[in-house]
C-alpha cells in the first residue's frame, strides 16, 4: 500500500497535535489534579436527607483539611437546597452534591463546575471561588417537566 | 469506453423499490422533524408557546427521535442498500427478502415509539435516561427499530458475502466494503442500547423488577451513542470518497486507504463511550482518560479522508489546467448540486471535527458539558455535514431509483436550499456555540431563572437561533419539494449512480482488509479493554437501584 509523502507529512503534523492535546489534558488532569469529577463515594438514594453530609445543606467551614468550605447541595426534582448561598471571596470550596430522585445536572455557569448528579452518586469537586459576582446554578441535564426552572444561586461576595 | 459502460449500471428495479421505501420514511421523518425543530427554537426564544397542551420536551423528544434515530437510520440503510446493489450486481431474493423484513420491522417499531411519545406517555428524549420511566410500549418500539435495523443490514451483509464467494482473491467494491464496515460497526454498537433496553428497561417498565441500575443503563446507552455518530457520519464519507470523485470527473485518490481509514472507524468509534460521561460520577478518572485517548485515535482516519478529498479536488483541477496553489479550486464543478451541496457539508465538518476535539478533551469538557454548545456541535456534524450530503445524494439517488431525472431547474434548486441551510445553521449553531460558552444549558425550555442576570445574556442568542431555525425550516421545505420532484414529477430518463475508480488500477487493495476475523477479534478486544474493568467495577461498587420516576406533564 503506497502512501504519497504529502499524506505521510500530514498525518505526521496531525498526529503531532493530538499527542500534544492529550498530553497536555493528560498532564493538567494527573498531574496537576484537574480532574473531571469523579466520584467514586455512593450513598442510599432514599436516605439522602438522613445521611451525612446531606442532612444539613448548605455552606460549612472545615478544618484541618485541603479546602476551607464545604458546600452541600441536595438536588430534587425541580429545585436545588440550598436556593442561595454567600460565598466568601477567594475561598477554596468543595462543593458536593447529590440527587434524591432522578438524574440532574449541577452547572454553575461561568465556573468550571459542571457536574452530573446521579441517583445513589455523590458528586464531588474542588474549587475557589476567586472573582466576585452572581453565578446562576442550573440543572442542563433533563429532568422533566419543571427542568428549565430549577435553579439556584451562588453569591461570591469580599 | 469504460466509462460509458459504467454509468448505464443501474440498480436492480426490485432493491430501487426498497431504497425508496426508506428514504419515504426518512424524508417524512425530516418533514415532521424539522417542524418540531422550528417549534423548540420559537419557544425557546421567549417571544411565542406552545399551544393545546403540547409540551416543549415532548417535541423535543419527537425531533431527536425522528432525527438522529429515524431520519438517519431509514435513509442509511436505503442508501447502503441500493450502493451495494449498485456494485455487486444487485441482491438475491433471500438479501431482498432480508431487506424487506428489516424495514417493516423498524417501522413497527418506529410507530409504536411515535404514538406513546404523542400519548406524553414517553417523554424521555431520545437519551431515555433511567430512572425516568417510559411506557413499555416506547421501549418495545425501539427495540423493534434497533432489531429491525440488524435484519435490514444483513441483506448487505449477505451480498457482499455472495459477492466474495463469487470473486475469490478479488478485493470487494469499495462502495460494498465500506457499506459492509458501517452496518458491522452498527450492530456491535446497538448491541449495547438493546443490552439496557432488553435486559433493563423494559422488564422495569413492565413492572418485573422494581429498580434499575442507572449507572450500568447509561454506559451501555453511551457505549452505542458515540458509534451512532459515525454510524451517520461514514456514510457521508463514502459519498465523499468513492462517489464524488466521479461526479467532478476525477478519480479516488488511493482506493486502500479509503478501506484503511474505514476500518480504523470500524476498531475506534466503539471503545469511546465515555468520552460522554466525563463528568459522571462513579467512573474512575483513568478509565475515563483511557477512552479519551482512543477517542483521539479516531480522529487519524478523519484527517486521512480530508487529505483525501483535497488531493482529489486538487489533481482534478491541474489537469483541468489550474495553476497557483489554489487555482484547482475555481475550476471545480460548482453549478453541480450533486457536488455543491456534499461539498458545503465537507468544509463545515472542519471547525465540527474542531469543536468534537474540544468536547472529548477530558476535563475541558466541563466548560461545555451539556451546553446548548453541544447541541450546536452536533448541528454541526450530523445536521450539516451529513445531513448535507445525504441531500447531495438524493439528488442523483433518487431519480435514479425512479427512473427520473435531475433536471437544471431542480439543480438549482439544490444549491439554494444547500446555501440556506448553511445561513440558516450559521445562525443557529454558531448563536448556540457561543450561548454555550457563556453557560446557557441544552434541551431546556425558555426560563429567566428567576430573573438572574446570567440567564438574561442568553436571551439574545436563543432569538438569533430562532432566526436560524425559521430559515432551516424554509431549507426543509425546499428540501421536502425536490424530493416529492424527484420521486414523483420529474421527467423520465437515466440519472447516472455515479462510482468512481480508483487513481492508480495497478496497485490492488491488500486482501487483509478483508479479513473479518482479524479485525473483528482486534475490535472485540478493544472494547474488552476500555470497558471490562470499569464496567465491573460499576456493578460491583453500584448503589441500591432506582425507582422509576415519571416527572414530565402528561395529558
Amino acid at each position: 500500500m503506497h502512501m504519497h509523502k504529502f499524506e505521510k507529512i500530514w498525518l505526521a503534523f496531525g498526529i503531532g497535535a493530538l499527542v500534544v492535546f492529550l498530553t497536555t489534558v493528560g498532564v493538567s488532569a494527573f498531574y496537576l489534579g484537574n480532574k473531571p469529577p469523579s466520584c467514586l463515594t455512593t450513598i442510599n438514594v432514599d436516605k439522602v436527607d438522613q445521611t451525612k453530609p446531606f442532612d444539613k445543606p448548605g455552606l460549612h467551614k472545615v478544618e484541618g483539611k485541603d479546602w476551607d468550605y464545604e458546600l452541600v447541595y441536595v438536588a430534587s426534582a425541580f429545585s436545588y437546597n440550598p436556593v442561595k448561598v454567600e460565598v466568601p471571596l477567594g475561598a477554596k470550596v468543595k462543593v458536593i452534591a447529590t440527587t434524591k430522585d432522578v438524574v440532574h445536572g449541577f452547572e454553575v455557569a461561568g465556573t468550571n463546575i459542571n457536574m452530573m448528579l446521579e441517583p445513589g452518586y455523590v458528586s464531588e469537586y474542588t474549587t475557589t471561588f476567586d472573582k466576585a459576582g452572581e453565578y446562576l446554578i442550573v440543572c442542563n441535564e433533563y429532568c422533566g417537566a419543571g427542568h428549565h426552572l430549577m435553579s439556584s444561586m451562588i453569591e461570591v461576595k469580599k | 469506453m469504460t466509462n460509458s459502460i459504467t454509468t448505464k449500471v443501474k440498480v436492480d428495479p426490485r432493491d430501487a423499490k426498497l431504497s425508496m421505501a426508506h428514504f419515504f420514511v426518512a424524508f417524512s421523518a425530516l418533514a415532521l422533524g424539522g417542524l418540531m425543530g422550528l417549534l423548540q427554537t420559537l419557544v425557546r426564544s421567549g417571544k411565542w408557546e406552545l399551544p393545546w397542551g403540547i409540551d416543549y420536551y415532548q417535541i423535543l423528544t419527537v425531533h431527536g427521535v425522528l432525527m438522529g434515530l429515524v431520519l438517519t437510520t431509514f435513509f442509511i440503510m436505503g442508501f447502503q442498500y441500493a450502493a451495494v446493489s449498485r456494485t455487486t450486481g444487485g441482491h438475491s431474493i433471500a438479501a431482498r427478502r432480508s431487506g424487506w423484513i428489516g424495514f417493516w420491522i423498524m417501522l413497527v417499531g418506529t410507530l409504536m415509539a411515535a404514538t406513546m411519545v404523542l400519548l406524553k406517555e414517553a417523554s424521555v428524549l431520545y437519551t431515555f435516561y433511567a430512572p425516568l420511566k417510559a411506557h413499555w410500549i416506547f421501549y418495545l418500539g425501539l427495540t423493534f427499530v434497533v432489531i429491525g435495523s440488524w435484519i435490514d443490514g444483513s441483506a448487505q451483509i449477505m451480498t457482499y458475502a455472495k459477492w466474495r464467494k463469487n470473486n475469490p482473491g478479488q478485493p470487494s467494491p469499495l462502495l460494498s466494503f465500506m457499506a459492509v464496515i458501517n452496518t458491522v460497526m452498527w450492530i456491535i454498537a446497538t448491541l449495547g442500547v438493546a443490552a439496557t433496553v432488553l435486559f433493563q428497561l423494559l422488564p422495569w417498565s413492565l413492572g418485573l423488577v422494581d429498580t434499575v441500575d442507572v449507572l450500568v443503563s447509561r454506559t451501555l446507552f453511551w457505549y452505542f451513542g458515540h458509534p451512532l455518530v459515525y454510524f451517520w457520519l461514514l456514510p457521508a464519507y463514502m459519498c465523499w470518497y468513492a462517489i464524488i470523485p466521479k461526479i467532478i470527473g476525477g478519480k479516488i485518490f488511493s482506493d486502500s486507504l479509503a478501506r484503511l481509514s474505514f476500518i480504523l472507524f470500524l476498531l475506534f468509534s466503539i471503545p469511546v463511550g465515555f468520552h460522554h460521561q466525563l463528568t459522571e460520577p462513579g467512573i474512575d478518572p483513568a478509565w475515563k482518560f483511557l477512552q479519551v485517548i482512543l477517542t483521539f485515535m479516531v480522529i487519524i482516519p478523519s484527517l486521512m479522508t480530508a487529505f483525501s478529498l483535497f488531493a482529489t479536488f486538487e489533481r482534478y483541477g491541474r489537469s483541468k489546467g489550474a495553476t497557483g496553489l489554489f487555482g484547482w479550486f475555481k475550476v471545480l464543478p460548482w453549478n453541480d448540486a450533486r457536488f455543491t451541496v456534499p461539498f458545503i457539508g465537507m468544509a463545515s465538518f472542519i471547525p465540527a471535527g474542531a469543536g468534537g476535539i474540544i468536547n472529548a478533551s477530558n476535563q475541558m469538557d466541563q466548560v461545555v458539558h451539556n451546553t446548548i454548545w453541544v447541541t450546536g456541535h452536533f448541528h454541526l456534524t450530523a445536521a450539516t455535514s451529513v445531513v448535507l450530503t445525504f441531500f447531495g445524494i438524493s439528488y442523483w439517488l433518487v431519480p435514479h431509483l425512479t427512473g427520473r431525472k435531475l433536471t437544471k431547474a431542480m439543480n438549482k434548486l439544490g444549491i439554494i436550499q444547500a446555501w440556506v441551510w448553511f445561513i440558516g445553521m450559521a445562525f443557529m449553531s454558531g448563536a448556540m456555540h457561543f450561548q454555550g460558552l457563556l453557560g446557557g444549558p441544552r434541551r431546556s425550555a425558555f426560563s429567566t431563572y428567576g430573573g438572574a442576570k446570567q440567564a438574561a445574556e442568553w436571551v439574545p442568542y436563543q432569538i438569533a437561533q430562532a432566526v436560524g431555525g425559521t430559515i432551516l425550516f424554509l431549507g426543509i421545505i425546499l428540501m421536502i419539494i425536490i424530493f416529492i420532484n424527484l420521486a414523483f414529477f420529474a421527467p423520465k430518463g437515466d440519472e447516472e449512480f455515479p462510482v468512481a475508480v480508483a487513481e492508480n488500477l495497478e496497485e490492488k487493495a491488500p486482501m487483509v482488509f478483508e479479513n473479518w476475523k482479524l479485525w473483528l477479534g482486534i475490535a472485540a478486544a478493544l472494547i474488552l479493554f476500555a470497558y471490562t474493568i470499569p464496567f465491573i467495577d460499576i456493578i460491583q461498587n453500584s448503589p441500591p437501584g432506582s425507582k422509576g420516576f415519571q416527572t414530565w406533564s402528561k395529558w
